[in-house]
Protein backbone atom coordinates (compact mmCIF):
# COMPACT_ATOMS: atom_id res chain seq x y z
CA UNK A 1 0.00 0.00 0.00
CA UNK A 2 2.69 2.40 1.06
CA UNK A 3 3.92 2.62 -2.53
CA UNK A 4 0.47 3.76 -4.02
CA UNK A 5 0.46 6.57 -6.16
CA UNK A 6 4.16 7.46 -5.73
CA UNK A 7 5.75 8.49 -8.48
CA UNK A 8 7.82 5.57 -9.04
CA UNK A 9 4.70 3.50 -10.01
CA UNK A 10 3.99 5.47 -13.42
CA UNK A 11 7.67 7.48 -13.81
CA UNK A 12 8.46 4.76 -16.53
CA UNK A 13 5.53 3.70 -17.60
CA UNK A 14 2.86 5.35 -20.38
CA UNK A 15 -0.46 5.73 -19.32
CA UNK A 16 -1.70 3.14 -22.27
CA UNK A 17 1.03 0.64 -20.11
CA UNK A 18 -0.58 1.52 -16.97
CA UNK A 19 -4.21 0.71 -18.28
CA UNK A 20 -3.39 -2.63 -19.80
CA UNK A 21 -1.55 -3.35 -16.47
CA UNK A 22 -5.04 -2.59 -14.47
CA UNK A 23 -6.70 -4.65 -17.14
CA UNK A 24 -3.91 -7.74 -17.14
CA UNK A 25 -2.81 -7.79 -13.24
CA UNK A 26 -5.54 -5.59 -11.69
CA UNK A 27 -2.36 -3.64 -11.12
CA UNK A 28 -3.25 -1.39 -7.93
CA UNK A 29 -0.01 1.10 -8.27
CA UNK A 30 -0.60 1.46 -11.83
CA UNK A 31 -4.21 2.38 -11.09
CA UNK A 32 -3.30 4.97 -8.58
CA UNK A 33 -1.04 6.23 -10.93
CA UNK A 34 -3.86 6.76 -14.10
CA UNK A 35 -6.18 8.66 -10.78
CA UNK A 36 -3.23 11.15 -9.90
CA UNK A 37 -3.18 12.02 -14.07
CA UNK A 38 -6.78 11.54 -14.79
CA UNK A 39 -9.34 12.52 -11.96
CA UNK A 40 -7.77 16.08 -11.52
CA UNK A 41 -8.78 16.85 -15.46
CA UNK A 42 -12.04 14.84 -15.11
CA UNK A 43 -13.22 16.51 -12.07
CA UNK A 44 -12.02 20.53 -14.56
CA UNK A 45 -14.13 18.39 -17.57
CA UNK A 46 -17.37 17.36 -14.94
CA UNK A 47 -17.26 20.57 -13.33
CA UNK A 48 -17.56 22.41 -17.15
CA UNK A 49 -20.49 20.66 -17.62
CA UNK A 50 -22.57 21.93 -14.33
CA UNK A 51 -21.01 19.62 -11.67
CA UNK A 52 -20.67 21.37 -8.22
CA UNK A 53 -17.69 20.77 -6.14
CA UNK A 54 -18.75 17.65 -3.76
CA UNK A 55 -20.56 16.25 -7.18
CA UNK A 56 -17.83 16.38 -9.61
CA UNK A 57 -15.69 14.43 -7.39
CA UNK A 58 -18.32 11.82 -6.55
CA UNK A 59 -18.73 11.30 -9.94
CA UNK A 60 -14.63 11.36 -10.60
CA UNK A 61 -15.20 8.43 -8.41
CA UNK A 62 -17.47 6.56 -10.42
CA UNK A 63 -15.17 7.05 -13.76
CA UNK A 64 -12.26 5.88 -12.35
CA UNK A 65 -14.49 2.67 -10.71
CA UNK A 66 -15.36 2.31 -14.23
CA UNK A 67 -11.89 2.65 -15.57
CA UNK A 68 -10.93 -0.17 -13.22
CA UNK A 69 -13.87 -2.70 -14.30
CA UNK A 70 -13.68 -2.23 -17.43
CA UNK A 71 -9.75 -1.76 -18.35
CA UNK A 72 -9.72 -5.73 -19.30
CA UNK A 73 -11.49 -4.12 -22.68
CA UNK A 74 -8.93 -1.39 -22.95
CA UNK A 75 -7.10 -1.96 -26.63
CA UNK A 76 -4.29 0.52 -27.13
CA UNK A 77 -4.01 0.22 -30.44
CA UNK A 78 -7.55 1.28 -30.82
CA UNK A 79 -7.53 4.13 -28.49
CA UNK A 80 -5.15 6.46 -26.52
CA UNK A 81 -5.33 6.15 -23.01
CA UNK A 82 -6.90 9.96 -22.75
CA UNK A 83 -9.32 8.64 -25.49
CA UNK A 84 -10.24 6.04 -23.70
CA UNK A 85 -11.12 7.18 -20.52
CA UNK A 86 -12.57 10.57 -22.15
CA UNK A 87 -15.46 8.35 -23.51
CA UNK A 88 -15.97 6.64 -20.36
CA UNK A 89 -16.19 9.72 -18.50
CA UNK A 90 -18.72 11.25 -21.10
CA UNK A 91 -20.87 8.29 -20.93
CA UNK A 92 -20.79 8.32 -17.01
CA UNK A 93 -22.24 12.08 -17.15
CA UNK A 94 -24.65 11.40 -19.62
CA UNK A 95 -26.17 8.64 -17.23
CA UNK A 96 -25.80 10.75 -14.07
CA UNK A 97 -26.41 14.04 -14.91
CA UNK A 98 -28.97 13.87 -17.84
CA UNK A 99 -30.73 10.16 -17.18
CA UNK A 100 -30.76 9.54 -20.50
CA UNK A 101 -28.97 6.22 -22.39
CA UNK A 102 -26.29 6.95 -24.59
CA UNK A 103 -27.17 5.02 -28.11
CA UNK A 104 -23.97 3.34 -29.31
CA UNK A 105 -22.91 0.81 -32.16
CA UNK A 106 -23.12 -2.86 -31.31
CA UNK A 107 -19.72 -3.75 -33.38
CA UNK A 108 -21.05 -7.51 -32.84
CA UNK A 109 -24.12 -6.76 -34.41
CA UNK A 110 -24.51 -8.89 -37.66
CA UNK A 111 -26.49 -6.00 -39.62
CA UNK A 112 -23.27 -3.67 -39.04
CA UNK A 113 -22.07 -2.67 -42.60
CA UNK A 114 -18.22 -3.85 -41.83
CA UNK A 115 -15.03 -1.60 -42.43
CA UNK A 116 -14.54 -1.86 -46.40
CA UNK A 117 -10.31 -2.78 -45.79
CA UNK A 118 -8.54 -3.51 -42.71
CA UNK A 119 -7.43 0.03 -41.92
CA UNK A 120 -3.75 0.32 -42.86
CA UNK A 121 -2.97 1.78 -38.74
CA UNK A 122 -3.17 -1.63 -37.58
CA UNK A 123 -0.81 -1.74 -35.01
CA UNK A 124 0.29 1.64 -34.57
CA UNK A 125 -0.38 2.77 -31.47
CA UNK A 126 -3.16 4.85 -30.99
CA UNK A 127 -0.68 6.87 -28.91
CA UNK A 128 1.81 8.01 -31.25
CA UNK A 129 -1.24 9.73 -33.14
CA UNK A 130 -2.57 11.10 -29.99
CA UNK A 131 0.70 12.93 -30.01
CA UNK A 132 0.37 14.48 -33.31
CA UNK A 133 -2.94 15.34 -32.55
CA UNK A 134 -1.94 17.22 -28.81
CA UNK A 135 0.28 19.08 -31.27
CA UNK A 136 -2.12 20.37 -33.81
CA UNK A 137 -4.54 21.34 -31.22
CA UNK A 138 -1.86 24.05 -30.37
CA UNK A 139 -1.72 24.88 -33.41
CA UNK A 140 -5.45 25.66 -34.36
CA UNK A 141 -6.62 29.11 -34.69
CA UNK A 142 -8.10 30.34 -30.99
CA UNK A 143 -11.36 30.74 -32.48
CA UNK A 144 -11.66 27.51 -33.90
CA UNK A 145 -10.36 26.32 -30.35
CA UNK A 146 -12.62 27.85 -27.82
CA UNK A 147 -15.45 26.41 -30.17
CA UNK A 148 -13.99 23.10 -30.23
CA UNK A 149 -13.75 23.43 -26.52
CA UNK A 150 -17.78 24.29 -26.39
CA UNK A 151 -18.72 21.43 -28.32
CA UNK A 152 -16.65 18.78 -25.65
CA UNK A 153 -17.34 20.62 -22.24
CA UNK A 154 -20.37 22.17 -22.41
CA UNK A 155 -23.18 19.47 -23.20
CA UNK A 156 -24.24 21.99 -26.05
CA UNK A 157 -25.12 21.01 -29.66
CA UNK A 158 -23.40 23.56 -32.26
CA UNK A 159 -27.02 25.03 -32.30
CA UNK A 160 -26.87 26.08 -29.24
CA UNK A 161 -23.74 27.40 -29.16
CA UNK A 162 -24.26 29.73 -31.91
CA UNK A 163 -27.48 31.24 -30.21
CA UNK A 164 -25.85 31.76 -26.90
CA UNK A 165 -22.26 32.77 -28.24
CA UNK A 166 -24.32 35.17 -30.60
CA UNK A 167 -22.42 33.44 -33.32
CA UNK A 168 -23.86 32.78 -36.69
CA UNK A 169 -24.66 29.10 -37.25
CA UNK A 170 -22.69 29.12 -40.74
CA UNK A 171 -19.42 30.48 -38.80
CA UNK A 172 -19.67 27.89 -36.02
CA UNK A 173 -20.28 25.23 -38.86
CA UNK A 174 -17.78 25.80 -40.53
CA UNK A 175 -15.05 26.99 -38.05
CA UNK A 176 -15.88 23.81 -36.08
CA UNK A 177 -15.39 21.98 -40.11
CA UNK A 178 -11.83 23.79 -40.27
CA UNK A 179 -10.80 22.63 -37.12
CA UNK A 180 -11.59 19.35 -37.52
CA UNK A 181 -10.20 19.13 -41.05
CA UNK A 182 -6.89 20.18 -39.71
CA UNK A 183 -6.88 18.00 -36.91
CA UNK A 184 -7.75 14.84 -38.69
CA UNK A 185 -4.85 15.37 -41.30
CA UNK A 186 -2.80 15.53 -38.55
CA UNK A 187 -4.19 12.31 -37.18
CA UNK A 188 -3.89 10.46 -40.48
CA UNK A 189 -0.51 12.44 -41.64
CA UNK A 190 1.65 9.97 -40.90
CA UNK A 191 0.89 6.65 -43.10
CA UNK B 1 -23.12 -3.87 -49.50
CA UNK B 2 -23.62 -0.67 -50.93
CA UNK B 3 -22.49 2.77 -48.35
CA UNK B 4 -24.80 5.39 -47.82
CA UNK B 5 -24.31 8.68 -49.66
CA UNK B 6 -25.93 11.39 -47.60
CA UNK B 7 -24.36 11.63 -43.94
CA UNK B 8 -24.72 13.63 -40.95
CA UNK B 9 -21.79 15.78 -41.53
CA UNK B 10 -18.77 17.19 -39.26
CA UNK B 11 -21.04 19.15 -36.85
CA UNK B 12 -23.20 16.49 -35.97
CA UNK B 13 -20.41 14.32 -35.59
CA UNK B 14 -18.68 16.58 -33.21
CA UNK B 15 -22.12 16.98 -31.30
CA UNK B 16 -22.41 12.85 -31.21
CA UNK B 17 -18.68 12.41 -30.35
CA UNK B 18 -18.60 15.10 -27.58
CA UNK B 19 -22.22 13.87 -26.04
CA UNK B 20 -24.07 17.00 -26.88
CA UNK B 21 -26.72 15.46 -28.59
CA UNK B 22 -30.27 14.42 -26.80
CA UNK B 23 -30.78 10.60 -27.24
CA UNK B 24 -32.93 10.99 -29.42
CA UNK B 25 -30.37 12.40 -32.06
CA UNK B 26 -28.13 10.24 -30.82
CA UNK B 27 -29.37 7.00 -31.73
CA UNK B 28 -30.42 8.00 -35.34
CA UNK B 29 -26.85 9.44 -35.29
CA UNK B 30 -25.35 5.82 -33.88
CA UNK B 31 -28.26 4.03 -36.28
CA UNK B 32 -26.46 5.63 -39.29
CA UNK B 33 -23.43 4.96 -38.02
CA UNK B 34 -24.14 1.04 -37.96
CA UNK B 35 -24.28 1.73 -41.60
CA UNK B 36 -21.69 3.54 -42.60
CA UNK B 37 -18.02 2.87 -41.99
CA UNK B 38 -17.16 6.14 -43.27
CA UNK B 39 -18.61 8.18 -40.51
CA UNK B 40 -17.58 5.24 -37.98
CA UNK B 41 -14.36 6.58 -38.36
CA UNK B 42 -14.97 10.04 -38.29
CA UNK B 43 -16.35 9.40 -35.24
CA UNK B 44 -13.53 7.04 -33.88
CA UNK B 45 -10.94 10.31 -34.83
CA UNK B 46 -13.74 13.01 -33.29
CA UNK B 47 -13.37 10.75 -29.50
CA UNK B 48 -9.63 10.91 -29.84
CA UNK B 49 -10.02 14.76 -30.05
CA UNK B 50 -11.95 14.70 -27.05
CA UNK B 51 -9.01 12.70 -25.44
CA UNK B 52 -6.59 15.51 -26.63
CA UNK B 53 -9.16 17.68 -25.12
CA UNK B 54 -10.04 15.83 -21.85
CA UNK B 55 -5.45 15.69 -21.52
CA UNK B 56 -5.27 19.40 -22.00
CA UNK B 57 -7.88 20.90 -19.69
CA UNK B 58 -6.49 22.94 -16.86
CA UNK B 59 -6.23 20.01 -13.97
CA UNK B 60 -8.23 21.05 -10.79
CA UNK B 61 -7.02 19.45 -7.18
CA UNK B 62 -8.86 16.57 -6.01
CA UNK B 63 -9.48 15.98 -2.37
CA UNK B 64 -6.85 13.40 -1.67
CA UNK B 65 -9.69 11.35 0.34
CA UNK B 66 -11.03 10.25 -2.77
CA UNK B 67 -8.32 7.72 -4.16
CA UNK B 68 -8.53 6.30 -0.52
CA UNK B 69 -11.97 5.91 -1.37
CA UNK B 70 -11.88 4.62 -5.04
CA UNK B 71 -9.30 2.12 -3.53
CA UNK B 72 -11.16 0.95 -0.53
CA UNK B 73 -13.92 0.26 -3.25
CA UNK B 74 -11.98 -1.74 -5.15
CA UNK B 75 -12.50 -4.93 -3.52
CA UNK B 76 -16.53 -4.64 -3.52
CA UNK B 77 -16.16 -4.62 -7.54
CA UNK B 78 -15.73 -7.65 -9.56
CA UNK B 79 -14.67 -6.74 -12.91
CA UNK B 80 -17.32 -6.27 -15.39
CA UNK B 81 -17.96 -9.81 -17.06
CA UNK B 82 -16.36 -9.20 -20.79
CA UNK B 83 -19.20 -7.87 -23.13
CA UNK B 84 -20.35 -11.13 -24.87
CA UNK B 85 -18.55 -11.69 -28.21
CA UNK B 86 -20.89 -13.46 -29.99
CA UNK B 87 -18.20 -14.84 -32.95
CA UNK B 88 -21.16 -17.07 -33.68
CA UNK B 89 -19.69 -20.54 -34.79
CA UNK B 90 -22.68 -20.76 -37.49
CA UNK B 91 -24.14 -16.48 -38.60
CA UNK B 92 -27.71 -16.33 -37.83
CA UNK B 93 -29.49 -17.34 -41.41
CA UNK B 94 -31.47 -14.12 -40.89
CA UNK B 95 -29.26 -10.75 -40.50
CA UNK B 96 -32.04 -8.60 -38.45
CA UNK B 97 -33.53 -5.68 -40.89
CA UNK B 98 -32.69 -3.33 -38.23
CA UNK B 99 -29.34 -2.01 -36.85
CA UNK B 100 -28.34 -1.73 -33.09
CA UNK B 101 -28.88 0.38 -31.56
CA UNK B 102 -32.36 0.91 -33.04
CA UNK B 103 -33.39 -2.80 -32.64
CA UNK B 104 -32.23 -2.64 -28.87
CA UNK B 105 -35.65 0.11 -28.68
CA UNK B 106 -38.12 -1.40 -31.17
CA UNK B 107 -37.18 -4.79 -31.77
CA UNK B 108 -37.03 -6.82 -34.59
CA UNK B 109 -40.74 -7.15 -35.53
CA UNK B 110 -42.17 -4.49 -37.23
CA UNK B 111 -45.70 -6.02 -37.40
CA UNK B 112 -46.07 -6.11 -33.43
CA UNK B 113 -45.64 -2.83 -33.17
CA UNK B 114 -48.71 -0.75 -32.01
CA UNK B 115 -48.60 1.62 -35.28
CA UNK B 116 -50.58 4.51 -35.48
CA UNK B 117 -52.52 6.12 -38.74
CA UNK B 118 -51.20 9.67 -39.91
CA UNK B 119 -52.73 9.31 -42.90
CA UNK B 120 -53.91 7.63 -45.96
CA UNK B 121 -50.22 5.62 -46.59
CA UNK B 122 -48.41 6.80 -43.70
CA UNK B 123 -47.97 5.26 -40.33
CA UNK B 124 -45.96 5.91 -37.37
CA UNK B 125 -44.82 4.59 -33.93
CA UNK B 126 -43.35 6.65 -31.66
CA UNK B 127 -40.01 5.16 -29.50
CA UNK B 128 -40.06 5.44 -26.05
CA UNK B 129 -36.90 6.91 -24.84
CA UNK B 130 -35.18 6.15 -21.41
CA UNK B 131 -35.32 9.96 -20.68
CA UNK B 132 -39.13 10.33 -20.89
CA UNK B 133 -38.92 13.88 -21.13
CA UNK B 134 -39.43 14.58 -24.91
CA UNK B 135 -38.22 18.11 -23.99
CA UNK B 136 -34.52 17.20 -25.64
CA UNK B 137 -36.38 15.21 -28.56
CA UNK B 138 -38.07 13.01 -30.47
CA UNK B 139 -37.91 9.65 -32.65
CA UNK B 140 -40.26 8.00 -33.99
CA UNK B 141 -40.68 5.02 -37.35
CA UNK B 142 -42.28 6.27 -40.32
CA UNK B 143 -43.96 3.86 -42.90
CA UNK B 144 -45.05 5.11 -46.30
CA UNK B 145 -46.46 4.18 -49.16
CA UNK B 146 -45.46 4.56 -52.64
CA UNK B 147 -45.78 8.04 -54.19
CA UNK B 148 -46.77 9.16 -50.43
CA UNK B 149 -45.55 13.17 -49.54
CA UNK B 150 -46.37 14.37 -46.77
CA UNK B 151 -48.05 17.46 -46.59
CA UNK B 152 -45.69 20.31 -45.37
CA UNK B 153 -44.92 21.15 -41.87
CA UNK B 154 -43.28 24.20 -40.63
CA UNK B 155 -41.75 24.69 -37.09
CA UNK B 156 -38.36 25.21 -35.36
CA UNK B 157 -36.31 22.35 -34.84
CA UNK B 158 -33.39 20.12 -36.19
CA UNK B 159 -35.13 17.56 -38.61
CA UNK B 160 -33.22 14.18 -39.44
CA UNK B 161 -34.64 11.54 -41.31
CA UNK B 162 -33.35 8.02 -41.72
CA UNK B 163 -33.85 5.48 -44.05
CA UNK B 164 -33.94 1.78 -42.99
CA UNK B 165 -35.83 -0.22 -46.16
CA UNK B 166 -36.91 1.26 -49.10
CA UNK B 167 -36.34 5.31 -49.92
CA UNK B 168 -37.50 8.64 -50.97
CA UNK B 169 -36.61 11.09 -53.63
CA UNK B 170 -36.36 15.08 -52.28
CA UNK B 171 -35.04 17.95 -53.79
CA UNK B 172 -30.88 17.04 -52.61
CA UNK B 173 -31.44 13.85 -54.67
CA UNK B 174 -32.26 10.09 -53.58
CA UNK B 175 -32.04 8.66 -50.41
CA UNK B 176 -31.79 4.58 -49.63
CA UNK B 177 -30.92 2.62 -46.77
CA UNK B 178 -28.70 4.03 -44.55
CA UNK B 179 -28.78 7.54 -45.91
CA UNK B 180 -29.77 10.44 -43.57
CA UNK B 181 -31.45 13.86 -44.41
CA UNK B 182 -30.63 17.13 -42.76
CA UNK B 183 -33.72 18.93 -42.45
CA UNK B 184 -32.61 22.97 -42.51
CA UNK B 185 -34.07 26.41 -43.91
CA UNK B 186 -31.92 26.30 -46.92
CA UNK B 187 -33.38 23.36 -48.60
CA UNK B 188 -36.83 22.81 -49.47
CA UNK B 189 -37.73 19.66 -48.57
CA UNK B 190 -41.00 17.54 -51.00
CA UNK B 191 -40.07 14.23 -50.02
CA UNK B 192 -41.84 11.22 -52.02
CA UNK B 193 -41.46 8.24 -50.98
CA UNK B 194 -39.88 5.70 -54.05
CA UNK B 195 -41.88 2.79 -55.79
CA UNK B 196 -40.90 0.01 -52.96
CA UNK B 197 -42.31 2.39 -50.31
CA UNK B 198 -40.04 3.57 -47.14
CA UNK B 199 -39.21 3.16 -43.99
CA UNK B 200 -37.36 5.82 -41.67
CA UNK B 201 -36.38 6.94 -38.60
CA UNK B 202 -37.43 10.42 -37.87
CA UNK B 203 -36.08 12.58 -34.93
CA UNK B 204 -36.77 16.62 -34.05
CA UNK B 205 -33.63 18.25 -31.35
CA UNK B 206 -35.49 19.77 -28.42
CA UNK B 207 -37.53 22.49 -30.91
CA UNK B 208 -37.49 24.67 -27.84
CA UNK B 209 -33.51 24.80 -27.26
CA UNK B 210 -33.52 26.36 -31.10
CA UNK B 211 -36.17 29.22 -30.32
CA UNK B 212 -35.26 32.00 -32.50
CA UNK B 213 -31.75 31.59 -33.78
CA UNK B 214 -32.97 29.37 -36.80
CA UNK B 215 -36.22 30.87 -38.14
CA UNK B 216 -38.67 28.36 -40.04
CA UNK B 217 -37.70 24.76 -40.34
CA UNK B 218 -39.35 22.77 -43.17
CA UNK B 219 -39.89 19.30 -41.86
CA UNK B 220 -39.71 16.39 -44.37
CA UNK B 221 -41.99 14.10 -43.06
CA UNK B 222 -42.66 14.47 -39.30
CA UNK B 223 -44.94 17.16 -37.21
CA UNK B 224 -44.57 16.49 -33.54
ZN1 LIG C 1 -22.03 8.39 -42.94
Amino acid sequence: MQDLGSPAAGADRTFEDLLTAVGRDRDRAAFAALFGHFAPRLKAYLRRQGCDEGGAEELVQDVMLLVWRRAETYDPTQASAGTWVFTIARNKRIDALRREQRPEIDPADPTLVPDPVESADDGVAARETAGRLKAALKTLPPEQADLLRLAYFEDKPHSQISVEQGIPLGTVKSRLRLAMERLRKAMRDSR
Amino acid sequence: MTVPTHHPGDTLLIDYAGGALGEAASLIVATHLALCPCCRLNVAEMEAVGGALLESIEPEEVDPACLETVLARLDDLPPLPRAPRPKLVCQPAEVPLLPEPLRRYVGNDLSRLPWKRLMRGMDCYDIPLASGSESRGKARLMRLASGVGPPHHTHRGIELTLVLDGGFTDDPGQFARGDLSVADDSVRHRPVADEEGCLCLAVTDAPLRFTGALGLILNPFVTF
